[in-house]
């Protein structure tokens, strides 16, 4: 009981933070601009809000829970789509003030339509195991993809243009400060701890009466929703969406959070989060040697750390 | 903590390194210098900078030299919002140039709508780009127009009565060609006796050309770009479908015969410019570039790039100022300006009046064959 009240506190905490410093960082960007603090800055920190919120969540499925997905990117597709549609279609009659109403909403449906999706893809598949899982999922994210590039209500090819310019630094990290809370909190749960058993031994936990594929499945309606709102975030960050955006390798980069982070350690999978948002944009100097300095560098550090940036809490029962 | 000592000391390594003050007059690129489409990307850059060159070489504009600030979108989406962002607001650039690809462009075009900063688009053929805002312009021809040349092309020059068309999925300047075409060569008499899709990137075409064959068509339209093409173009011939094979401006690139090889000879295209063709300042830029770039003919885009950037110091100079608006302005007064491509006339879709041409693939070369004025 009492980590958990700590826990919430952080949350607040966090969330505080991020509402109190957003307005501070606009500010510098509208009258200091150019000098230490610009917008292109100001964006790529929503960028890694974001990748926190795709790779944390991703973490509980193939982190904790031990299955290997690869589709994150088309659950992700299914949130911006829904959440950008909505907006699309509302923003005019909405006034100025129930626009942050309109937004929450647009996320959270965004995030439930992924978490439905999630279940249709995750309920029969999740009976598979390990590669065979992989494969699955990384056909589910492609076929996603395929329908929103050929469906043309939602743009088909060109993408959504000129979607509104809402997702904002205290939006993108309190959201991102909730994901890590929920996916902290699930996991250190008594519920949470079938999720470590599914991971550690799938025989073993059935015998011990936890249902594994009811877990696996949790793990991924959870996952796909919370890839879900950081799809509509994007949305509305990018103010841009194009199917090409959340093709394979979107899901891969995701993936490579993951795995550089440690699976199933979360301060370890921000770390990498941050780390993967931050390297290619400092590497721009390279200009077109750039993505081999980043690949260089992705390779130097999994040789040098195979087992994921922190091992804090290796010996403890719970990862966190 | 931990977490937090992270993420500053990588934004210290990001802050550091920008904020220099100098009296040049900065202008942004984005292009695709690596990925899917990196040909494009490069020979963008090559006449960009040309064009840069000799404009700085001459005195520049206002006073001032250019310089020219570029960033690679490695021809995936996503990127472009990131690096036009970048270049105006921590760089700080008075204009973008920018990209080849439609989708790429139409990206980034709200950015630079929002921020009230002009962006010229070199060969973005696709309608919409410029409907982005009233600060978004380019300087080559766009799709309906193509799309009505080739039309015409197939019905008057190749005589054909029934054509098979084969687009790309993937890509939004494919799809609105092939409309295009369709609509023109229809109104002209003609059938459409097959449409198929391809998704780009794709190495096996054979399903969809057997079924082309056994529509057995006049000749195929592909409107998409030249890396599909050329392997397209190969595996038609496998197949033994013998028929002329024609497309866009996406066609337009070295790759095409270095890959397709013979597979690619007796194939037709439209694009913005030839370098065999045209007027006295056409006739120097291709010796320029030759100059410049180690004996490398130029391409189309290449020829749109540096017209691009020769919009744009025009306009500056006729502006007087570096100020978004008054450029914009100045820009959307371009009238009769004699480029590479042609004469440049904005008309008030911020699109430019001028003509196409048409090449055929010849000996390996591209050889020029008719122009098409609007």
């Amino acid at each position: 009981m009492t980590m958990h009240s700590g826990a919430k506190r952080s949350l607040l905490i966090a969330i505080v933070v991020a509402v109190a410093l957003a307005p501070l960082l606009e500010w510098i960007v509208k009258t200091h601009s150019g000098n230490y603090f610009n917008g292109y800055y100001l964006g790529v920190l929503i960028d890694i809000a974001i990748n926190i919120i795709l790779a944390v969540s991703l973490n509980l499925i193939n982190g904790h829970t031990g299955q290997f997905s690869l589709g994150h990117a088309g659950f992700m597709a299914v949130g911006g789509y829904t959440a950008a549609k909505l907006t699309l279609s509302l923003q005019a009659a909405v006034p100025v003030w129930a626009q942050p109403i309109l937004f929450s909403a647009a996320l959270l449906l965004g995030g439930l339509a992924a978490a439905v999706i999630g279940l249709g893809v995750g309920a029969p598949s999740l009976r598979l195991r390990g590669d065979y899982l992989a494969i699955v999922t990384l056909g589910f994210g492609e076929i996603i993809r395929v329908v929103f590039q050929t469906t043309d209500f939602f743009g088909a090819a060109t993408g959504l243009p000129a979607i509104a310019n809402w997702t904002n630094f205290a939006w993108a990290w309190s959201l991102a400060a909730v994901t890590v809370f929920v996916v902290a909190c699930l996991v250190n749960s008594t519920y949470g701890r079938g999720f470590i058993a599914t991971h550690d031994d799938e025989v073993a936990a059935s015998a011990m009466g936890v249902n594994p594929v009811r877990y696996k499945v949790t793990a991924f309606v959870i996952g796909a929703f919370f890839a879900g709102i950081a799809g509509g975030l994007f949305a509305h960050h990018k103010r841009f969406l194009s199917p090409t955006s959340f093709d394979f390798m979107k899901s891969i980069d995701i993936v490579v959070m993951v795995i550089l982070g440690g699976m199933g350690r979360t301060p370890g999978v921000i770390a990498a989060a941050i780390i993967l948002t931050v390297l290619p944009e400092a590497l721009r100097t390279f200009a077109e040697y750039r993505m081999i300095v980043y690949s260089l560098l992705i390779i130097g550090l999994m040789i040098l750390r195979p087992q994921g940036l922190f091992t804090i809490g290796k010996g403890r029962t719970a990862k966190v | 903590m931990k977490k937090l000592f992270w993420s500053f000391s990588l934004l210290a390594t990001l802050l550091t390194g920008c904020g220099k003050q100098n009296d040049m007059i900065k202008v942004g690129e984005f292009a695709s210098l690596t990925g899917k489409e990196a040909t494009f990307g490069q020979s963008s850059h090559e006449g960009t900078s040309l064009a840069i060159e000799e404009i700085n070489t001459a005195g520049g504009v206002l006073g001032k030299k250019l310089e020219l600030l570029t960033e690679d979108t490695q021809s995936k989406a996503g990127e472009p919002a990131t690096v036009v962002n970048k270049l105006i607001s921590r760089d700080g650039v008075v204009a973008v140039l920018g990209e080849v690809a439609s989708s790429r462009s139409l990206e980034a075009a709200p950015i630079c709508q929002q921020n009230k900063i002009p962006m010229i688009s070199p060969s973005s053929t696709n309608p919409k780009v410029t409907e982005s805002g009233d600060y978004i312009f380019r300087v080559c021809f766009i799709d309906p127009f193509q799309g009505t040349v080739m039309a015409n092309f197939a019905t008057k020059t190749l005589k054909a009565k029934k054509i098979a068309v084969f687009t790309d999925a993937k890509s939004d300047y494919s799809k609105g060609l092939a409309k295009f075409f369709k609509d023109q060569f229809t109104a002209n008499g003609g059938t459409i006796t097959a449409e198929l899709d391809y998704n780009g990137g794709d190495k096996d075409f054979k399903a969809q050309l057997t079924a082309i064959k056994a529509t057995s068509p006049d000749g195929v339209f592909v409107p998409g770009y030249y890396t599909d093409v050329a392997i397209i173009c190969i595996q038609a011939k496998q197949l033994g479908l013998n028929v002329p094979f024609f497309g866009g401006d996406g066609w337009e690139s070295e790759k095409l015969v270095e890959i397709g090889k013979e597979a690619v000879e007796g194939t037709y295209f439209s694009t913005h410019y030839h370098s065999d063709v045209g007027s006295a300042k056409s006739k120097s830029f291709v010796a320029n570039y030759k100059k410049r770039f180690n004996g490398k003919t130029p391409d189309a885009l290449s020829a749109c790039a540096y017209d691009s950037a020769f919009v744009l110091a025009d306009a500056i100079k006729r502006a007087g100022s570096t100020e978004g608006l008054k450029v914009r302005d100045a820009l959307a007064a371009t009238k009769g300006l004699e480029a590479v491509t042609g004469t440049i006339t904005i008309n008030e879709k911020r699109d430019p009046v001028k003509a196409a041409v048409i090449l055929k693939v010849e000996n390996g070369k591209y050889k020029y064959l008719e122009t098409v004025n609007p």
